[in-house]
């Protein structure tokens, strides 16, 4: 192995070399370690800023990307790790989950942070409410995903001779029309994230947002069992008719590129849809449209990304980390972050002009459905309830979506004990 | 899987008998306790033997205390008796996931096992390319099932697989939607594994035929007995041995089935194809409930263990 030993010596001079070169190092220069999942594209580009605005600040950043998506892989070994005892600074984590953590003791408060920049004036309080343990902040949000939207493609519209649905009805007479012009009306993906996607937007757009909040998120049973939830399962069911045969077990990018190709006219999906829409060239109000999902104009089911931070014993990591925080709760990085990913910055106020008009839109909403009570976590997208109750729900709306045998009156008693997982 | 082909007929079409004598004979020298040799292959063995006891039998234990425990996220050991058994046997998708572990195991095991005979058979008739043939069919067993899912998920997907060509083909009717129908989506499944396997099931059989003495046959045949009846009568009973091996090889494959699941439908529609090992999964990794995906590997182990233990116990009997 002695060939090796010249190569090593040279990395660590070099490491040296860069470390006392380019910035003169403070006394408290600490490490940060922080485990993400943005190791594709735009999210990558946007993590690299996180990095270079903390190293600006003297600090080591260390990377702990796990590939693989969606986070059942890094969660695995985030878990590993917190149980031996090594756990990283901070990582990705959202939702109920975070209680879940806390719950668990190993994550730290990062209240001097929060307060001295305000955090509770500058976040809505059904968001801050989320990052919070016992009344203490444990996590920050980076940005917000909005995920009631109906992406459509105007030139089939035009084909078909449809308009854009407003509500349920209308939605059902373009869907119609488009079929009608041999088309797939909705483009869906058959996997039971999607279908709770789609079932969430329908108990959104035909309940209104109190009984979205009383079922969904508060799980009330009455709700889950009331004459609306059986309006929302029929409307909900009624949207199958309207997908392709091909449906099931179909990727969300996948759907979403049959609605840019002109395959099929609409897809109800979150606004990363937009981001396949960009990377094929489309431009938004031009070649694609984004409306919210019909009859939820006025609400705004969101998904937003956050940090947990964990407990560290290093003095140094710790002042580390508290930059990480307030790096990622400024205005530079959330804008940065945003416009790369596709989201709107969770910290209200940020300027909106380098964003496109889905963004401002949305962002627009995101301030107004603050005020009037109907911004709503996404239950699809783990921000409602703990996942076991929501892996549960999602079996349910899954199973009756594609069960041509189970009545809605069925699917109601499943949803009130599905509901009463622990 | 490479299997020499012994001449089908000939002097040697028996089974080697003699193999090399074995090179640790009794010694001829007495050893003393000191020297390398009485110690030496303990020390040897003895990490490994510590690292599969730790790693094997210590992760069985803690997870069936795991699985006594209220684990959620993260492992904890507060003890709640078999509450997550209970949660387990009430819970629908768990007895799916039972269900079509009877279905895809049941017709599994006996569609591959009759094939893989069949094709065995029917190679053993002298053909002319066998090796080719033998070749094509045990290929299959060289994908991994990942690739075998995914290239299944595509034929049978109805928007561009069999049904859109068979449509293009003139029969404009034609509707094979078998993998979006939650009812026969484990269906889908069965064809998958089955062609994956029936060539390795093949394999196994074509061997054990050639280890026929073919004196029984010749016998058989001066007695005036059909072909069929010299197969049914004397050399399926004869295969006995293979049969067991192979079940218990197909078998396992059958209960941690996982991975073409995972590739073919991911469990859906909704959850219309959970196995036991893709429940597990789904409970401890992606849904924070360790508890009771511990209960659910319990009852996999133990359903294993039915199958492996009486076969142990019978192999090891025989053996004495």
């Amino acid at each position: 192995m002695t060939h090796h030993r010249p190569a090593l010596r040279g990395t660590c001079i070099a490491l040296a070399v860069v470390a006392l070169g380019t910035f003169n190092l403070p006394a408290h220069a600490g490490e940060v370690e922080v485990l993400h999942w943005w190791t594709s594209g735009g999210e990558a580009k946007a993590a690299q800023a996180l990095k270079a605005s903390l190293q600006a600040k003297g600090h080591v950043w260390k990377d702990f990307a796990v590939a693989g998506g969606g986070g059942d892989a890094a969660m695995t070994v985030l878990k590993s790790r917190v149980v031996s005892g090594n756990a990283p600074a901070a990582a990705q984590i959202k939702g109920p989950s975070l209680q879940d953590w806390a719950k668990e003791g190993v994550l730290a408060s990062i209240d001097d942070v929060a307060k001295a920049e305000k955090w509770d004036t500058l976040l809505p309080p059904v968001v801050s409410d989320i990052m919070k343990y016992k009344g203490s902040y444990i996590a920050v949000p980076v940005n917000v995903h909005r995920v009631n939207w109906l992406w459509a493609n105007p030139e089939v519209f035009k084909k078909a001779g449809a308009k854009l649905p407003g509500n349920w009805d209308e939605f059902f007479v373009a869907a119609e029309a488009i079929k009608k012009a041999g088309l797939t009306a909705v483009a869906h993906g058959g996997q039971p994230w999607q279908d709770l996607t789609t079932f969430e937007a329908v108990a959104l757009g035909v309940g209104g947002a109190d009984f979205y909040k009383k079922a969904l998120v508060q799980l009330d049973p009455a709700s889950l069992k009331s004459p609306t939830m059986e309006k929302v399962l029929g409307t909900f069911k009624r949207i199958k008719a309207y997908t392709d045969k091909g449906a099931s077990g179909r990727d969300w990018n996948l759907a979403t590129a049959m609605v840019i190709k002109g395959e099929a006219g609409m897809q109800i999906m979150g606004d990363w849809a937009k981001g396949e829409f960009i990377a094929a060239g489309k431009a938004p109000g031009k070649d694609f449209v984004c409306v919210a999902a019909p009859g939820s104009a006025k609400a705004f089911t969101f998904n937003i990304d956050s940090f947990a931070m964990f407990k560290l014993k290093n003095e140094a990591n710790v002042k580390a980390q508290k930059d990480l925080a307030s790096a990622i709760m400024s205005p530079e990085f959330q804008e940065t972050f945003s416009l790369n990913k596709g989201s709107i910055p969770v910290r209200m106020g940020v300027k909106m002009d380098k964003f496109d008009d889905c963004a401002k839109a949305s962002s627009a909403d995101f301030g107004a459905t603050a005020k009037s009570g109907a911004l709503l976590p996404s239950l699809a997208h783990g921000m409602a309830v703990p996942s076991a109750a929501e892996g549960a729900i999602k079996d349910v709306v899954s199973q009756f979506w594609n069960s041509d045998k189970m009545s809605a009156k069925d699917a109601m008693d499943k949803l009130a004990s599905a509901a009463k997982t622990k | 899987m490479a299997i020499k082909a012994q001449p089908p007929s000939g002097p040697s079409a028996g089974p080697p008998q003699a193999g090399p004598r074995p090179l640790a004979g009794p010694a001829a020298v007495p050893r003393s306790r000191g020297a390398p040799s009485h110690w030496l292959p303990k020390a040897v063995v003895a990490p490994s033997f510590l690292l599969s006891f730790l790693f094997i039998y210590g992760l069985m234990a803690w997870n069936g205390y795991l699985s006594m425990s209220a684990s959620r996220l993260l492992p904890n050991y507060e003890f709640v008796g078999l509450a997550q058994y209970e949660a387990l046997f009430e819970s629908e998708r768990w007895w799916v996931a039972l269900r079509n572990l009877g279905i895809f195991g049941g017709l599994f095991i006996g569609g591959g096992m009759a094939l893989g005979l069949l094709l065995a058979i029917a190679l053993d008739q002298k053909v002319r390319v066998e090796g080719l043939l033998r070749t094509i069919y045990l290929y299959p067993m060289a994908l991994s099932f990942i690739v075998t899912g995914t290239a299944w998920k595509w034929i049978l997907n109805p928007t561009h697989g069999v049904e859109q060509l068979v449509r293009q083909w003139g029969w404009a009717d034609f509707s094979f939607g078998w993998l979006v129908d939650p009812d026969r989506a484990i269906y889908c499944i069965v064809i998958a594994g089955i062609w994956q396997s029936a060539g390795f099931v093949m394999a196994l059989f074509l061997a054990g035929l050639r280890g026929i003495d073919d004196s029984i046959i010749k016998a058989a045949q001066i007695d005036g007995a059909s072909l069929p009846q010299i197969y049914w009568r004397i050399i399926i009973p004869t295969l006995r041995p293979v049969f067991f091996s192979t079940l218990m090889v197909v078998s396992h494959l059958a209960i941690k089935s996982f991975d073409l699941v995972m590739a073919l439908t991911a469990g859906g529609p909704g959850f219309a194809t959970d196995m036991p090992a893709t429940f597990m999964y789904t409970m401890a990794f992606s849904r924070g409930q360790i508890g009771l995906g511990a209960a659910s590997a319990t009852i996999m182990l133990a359903t294993v263990a039915a199958i492996v233990v009486p076969y142990l116990y019978s192999e090891l009997r025989v053996r004495k």
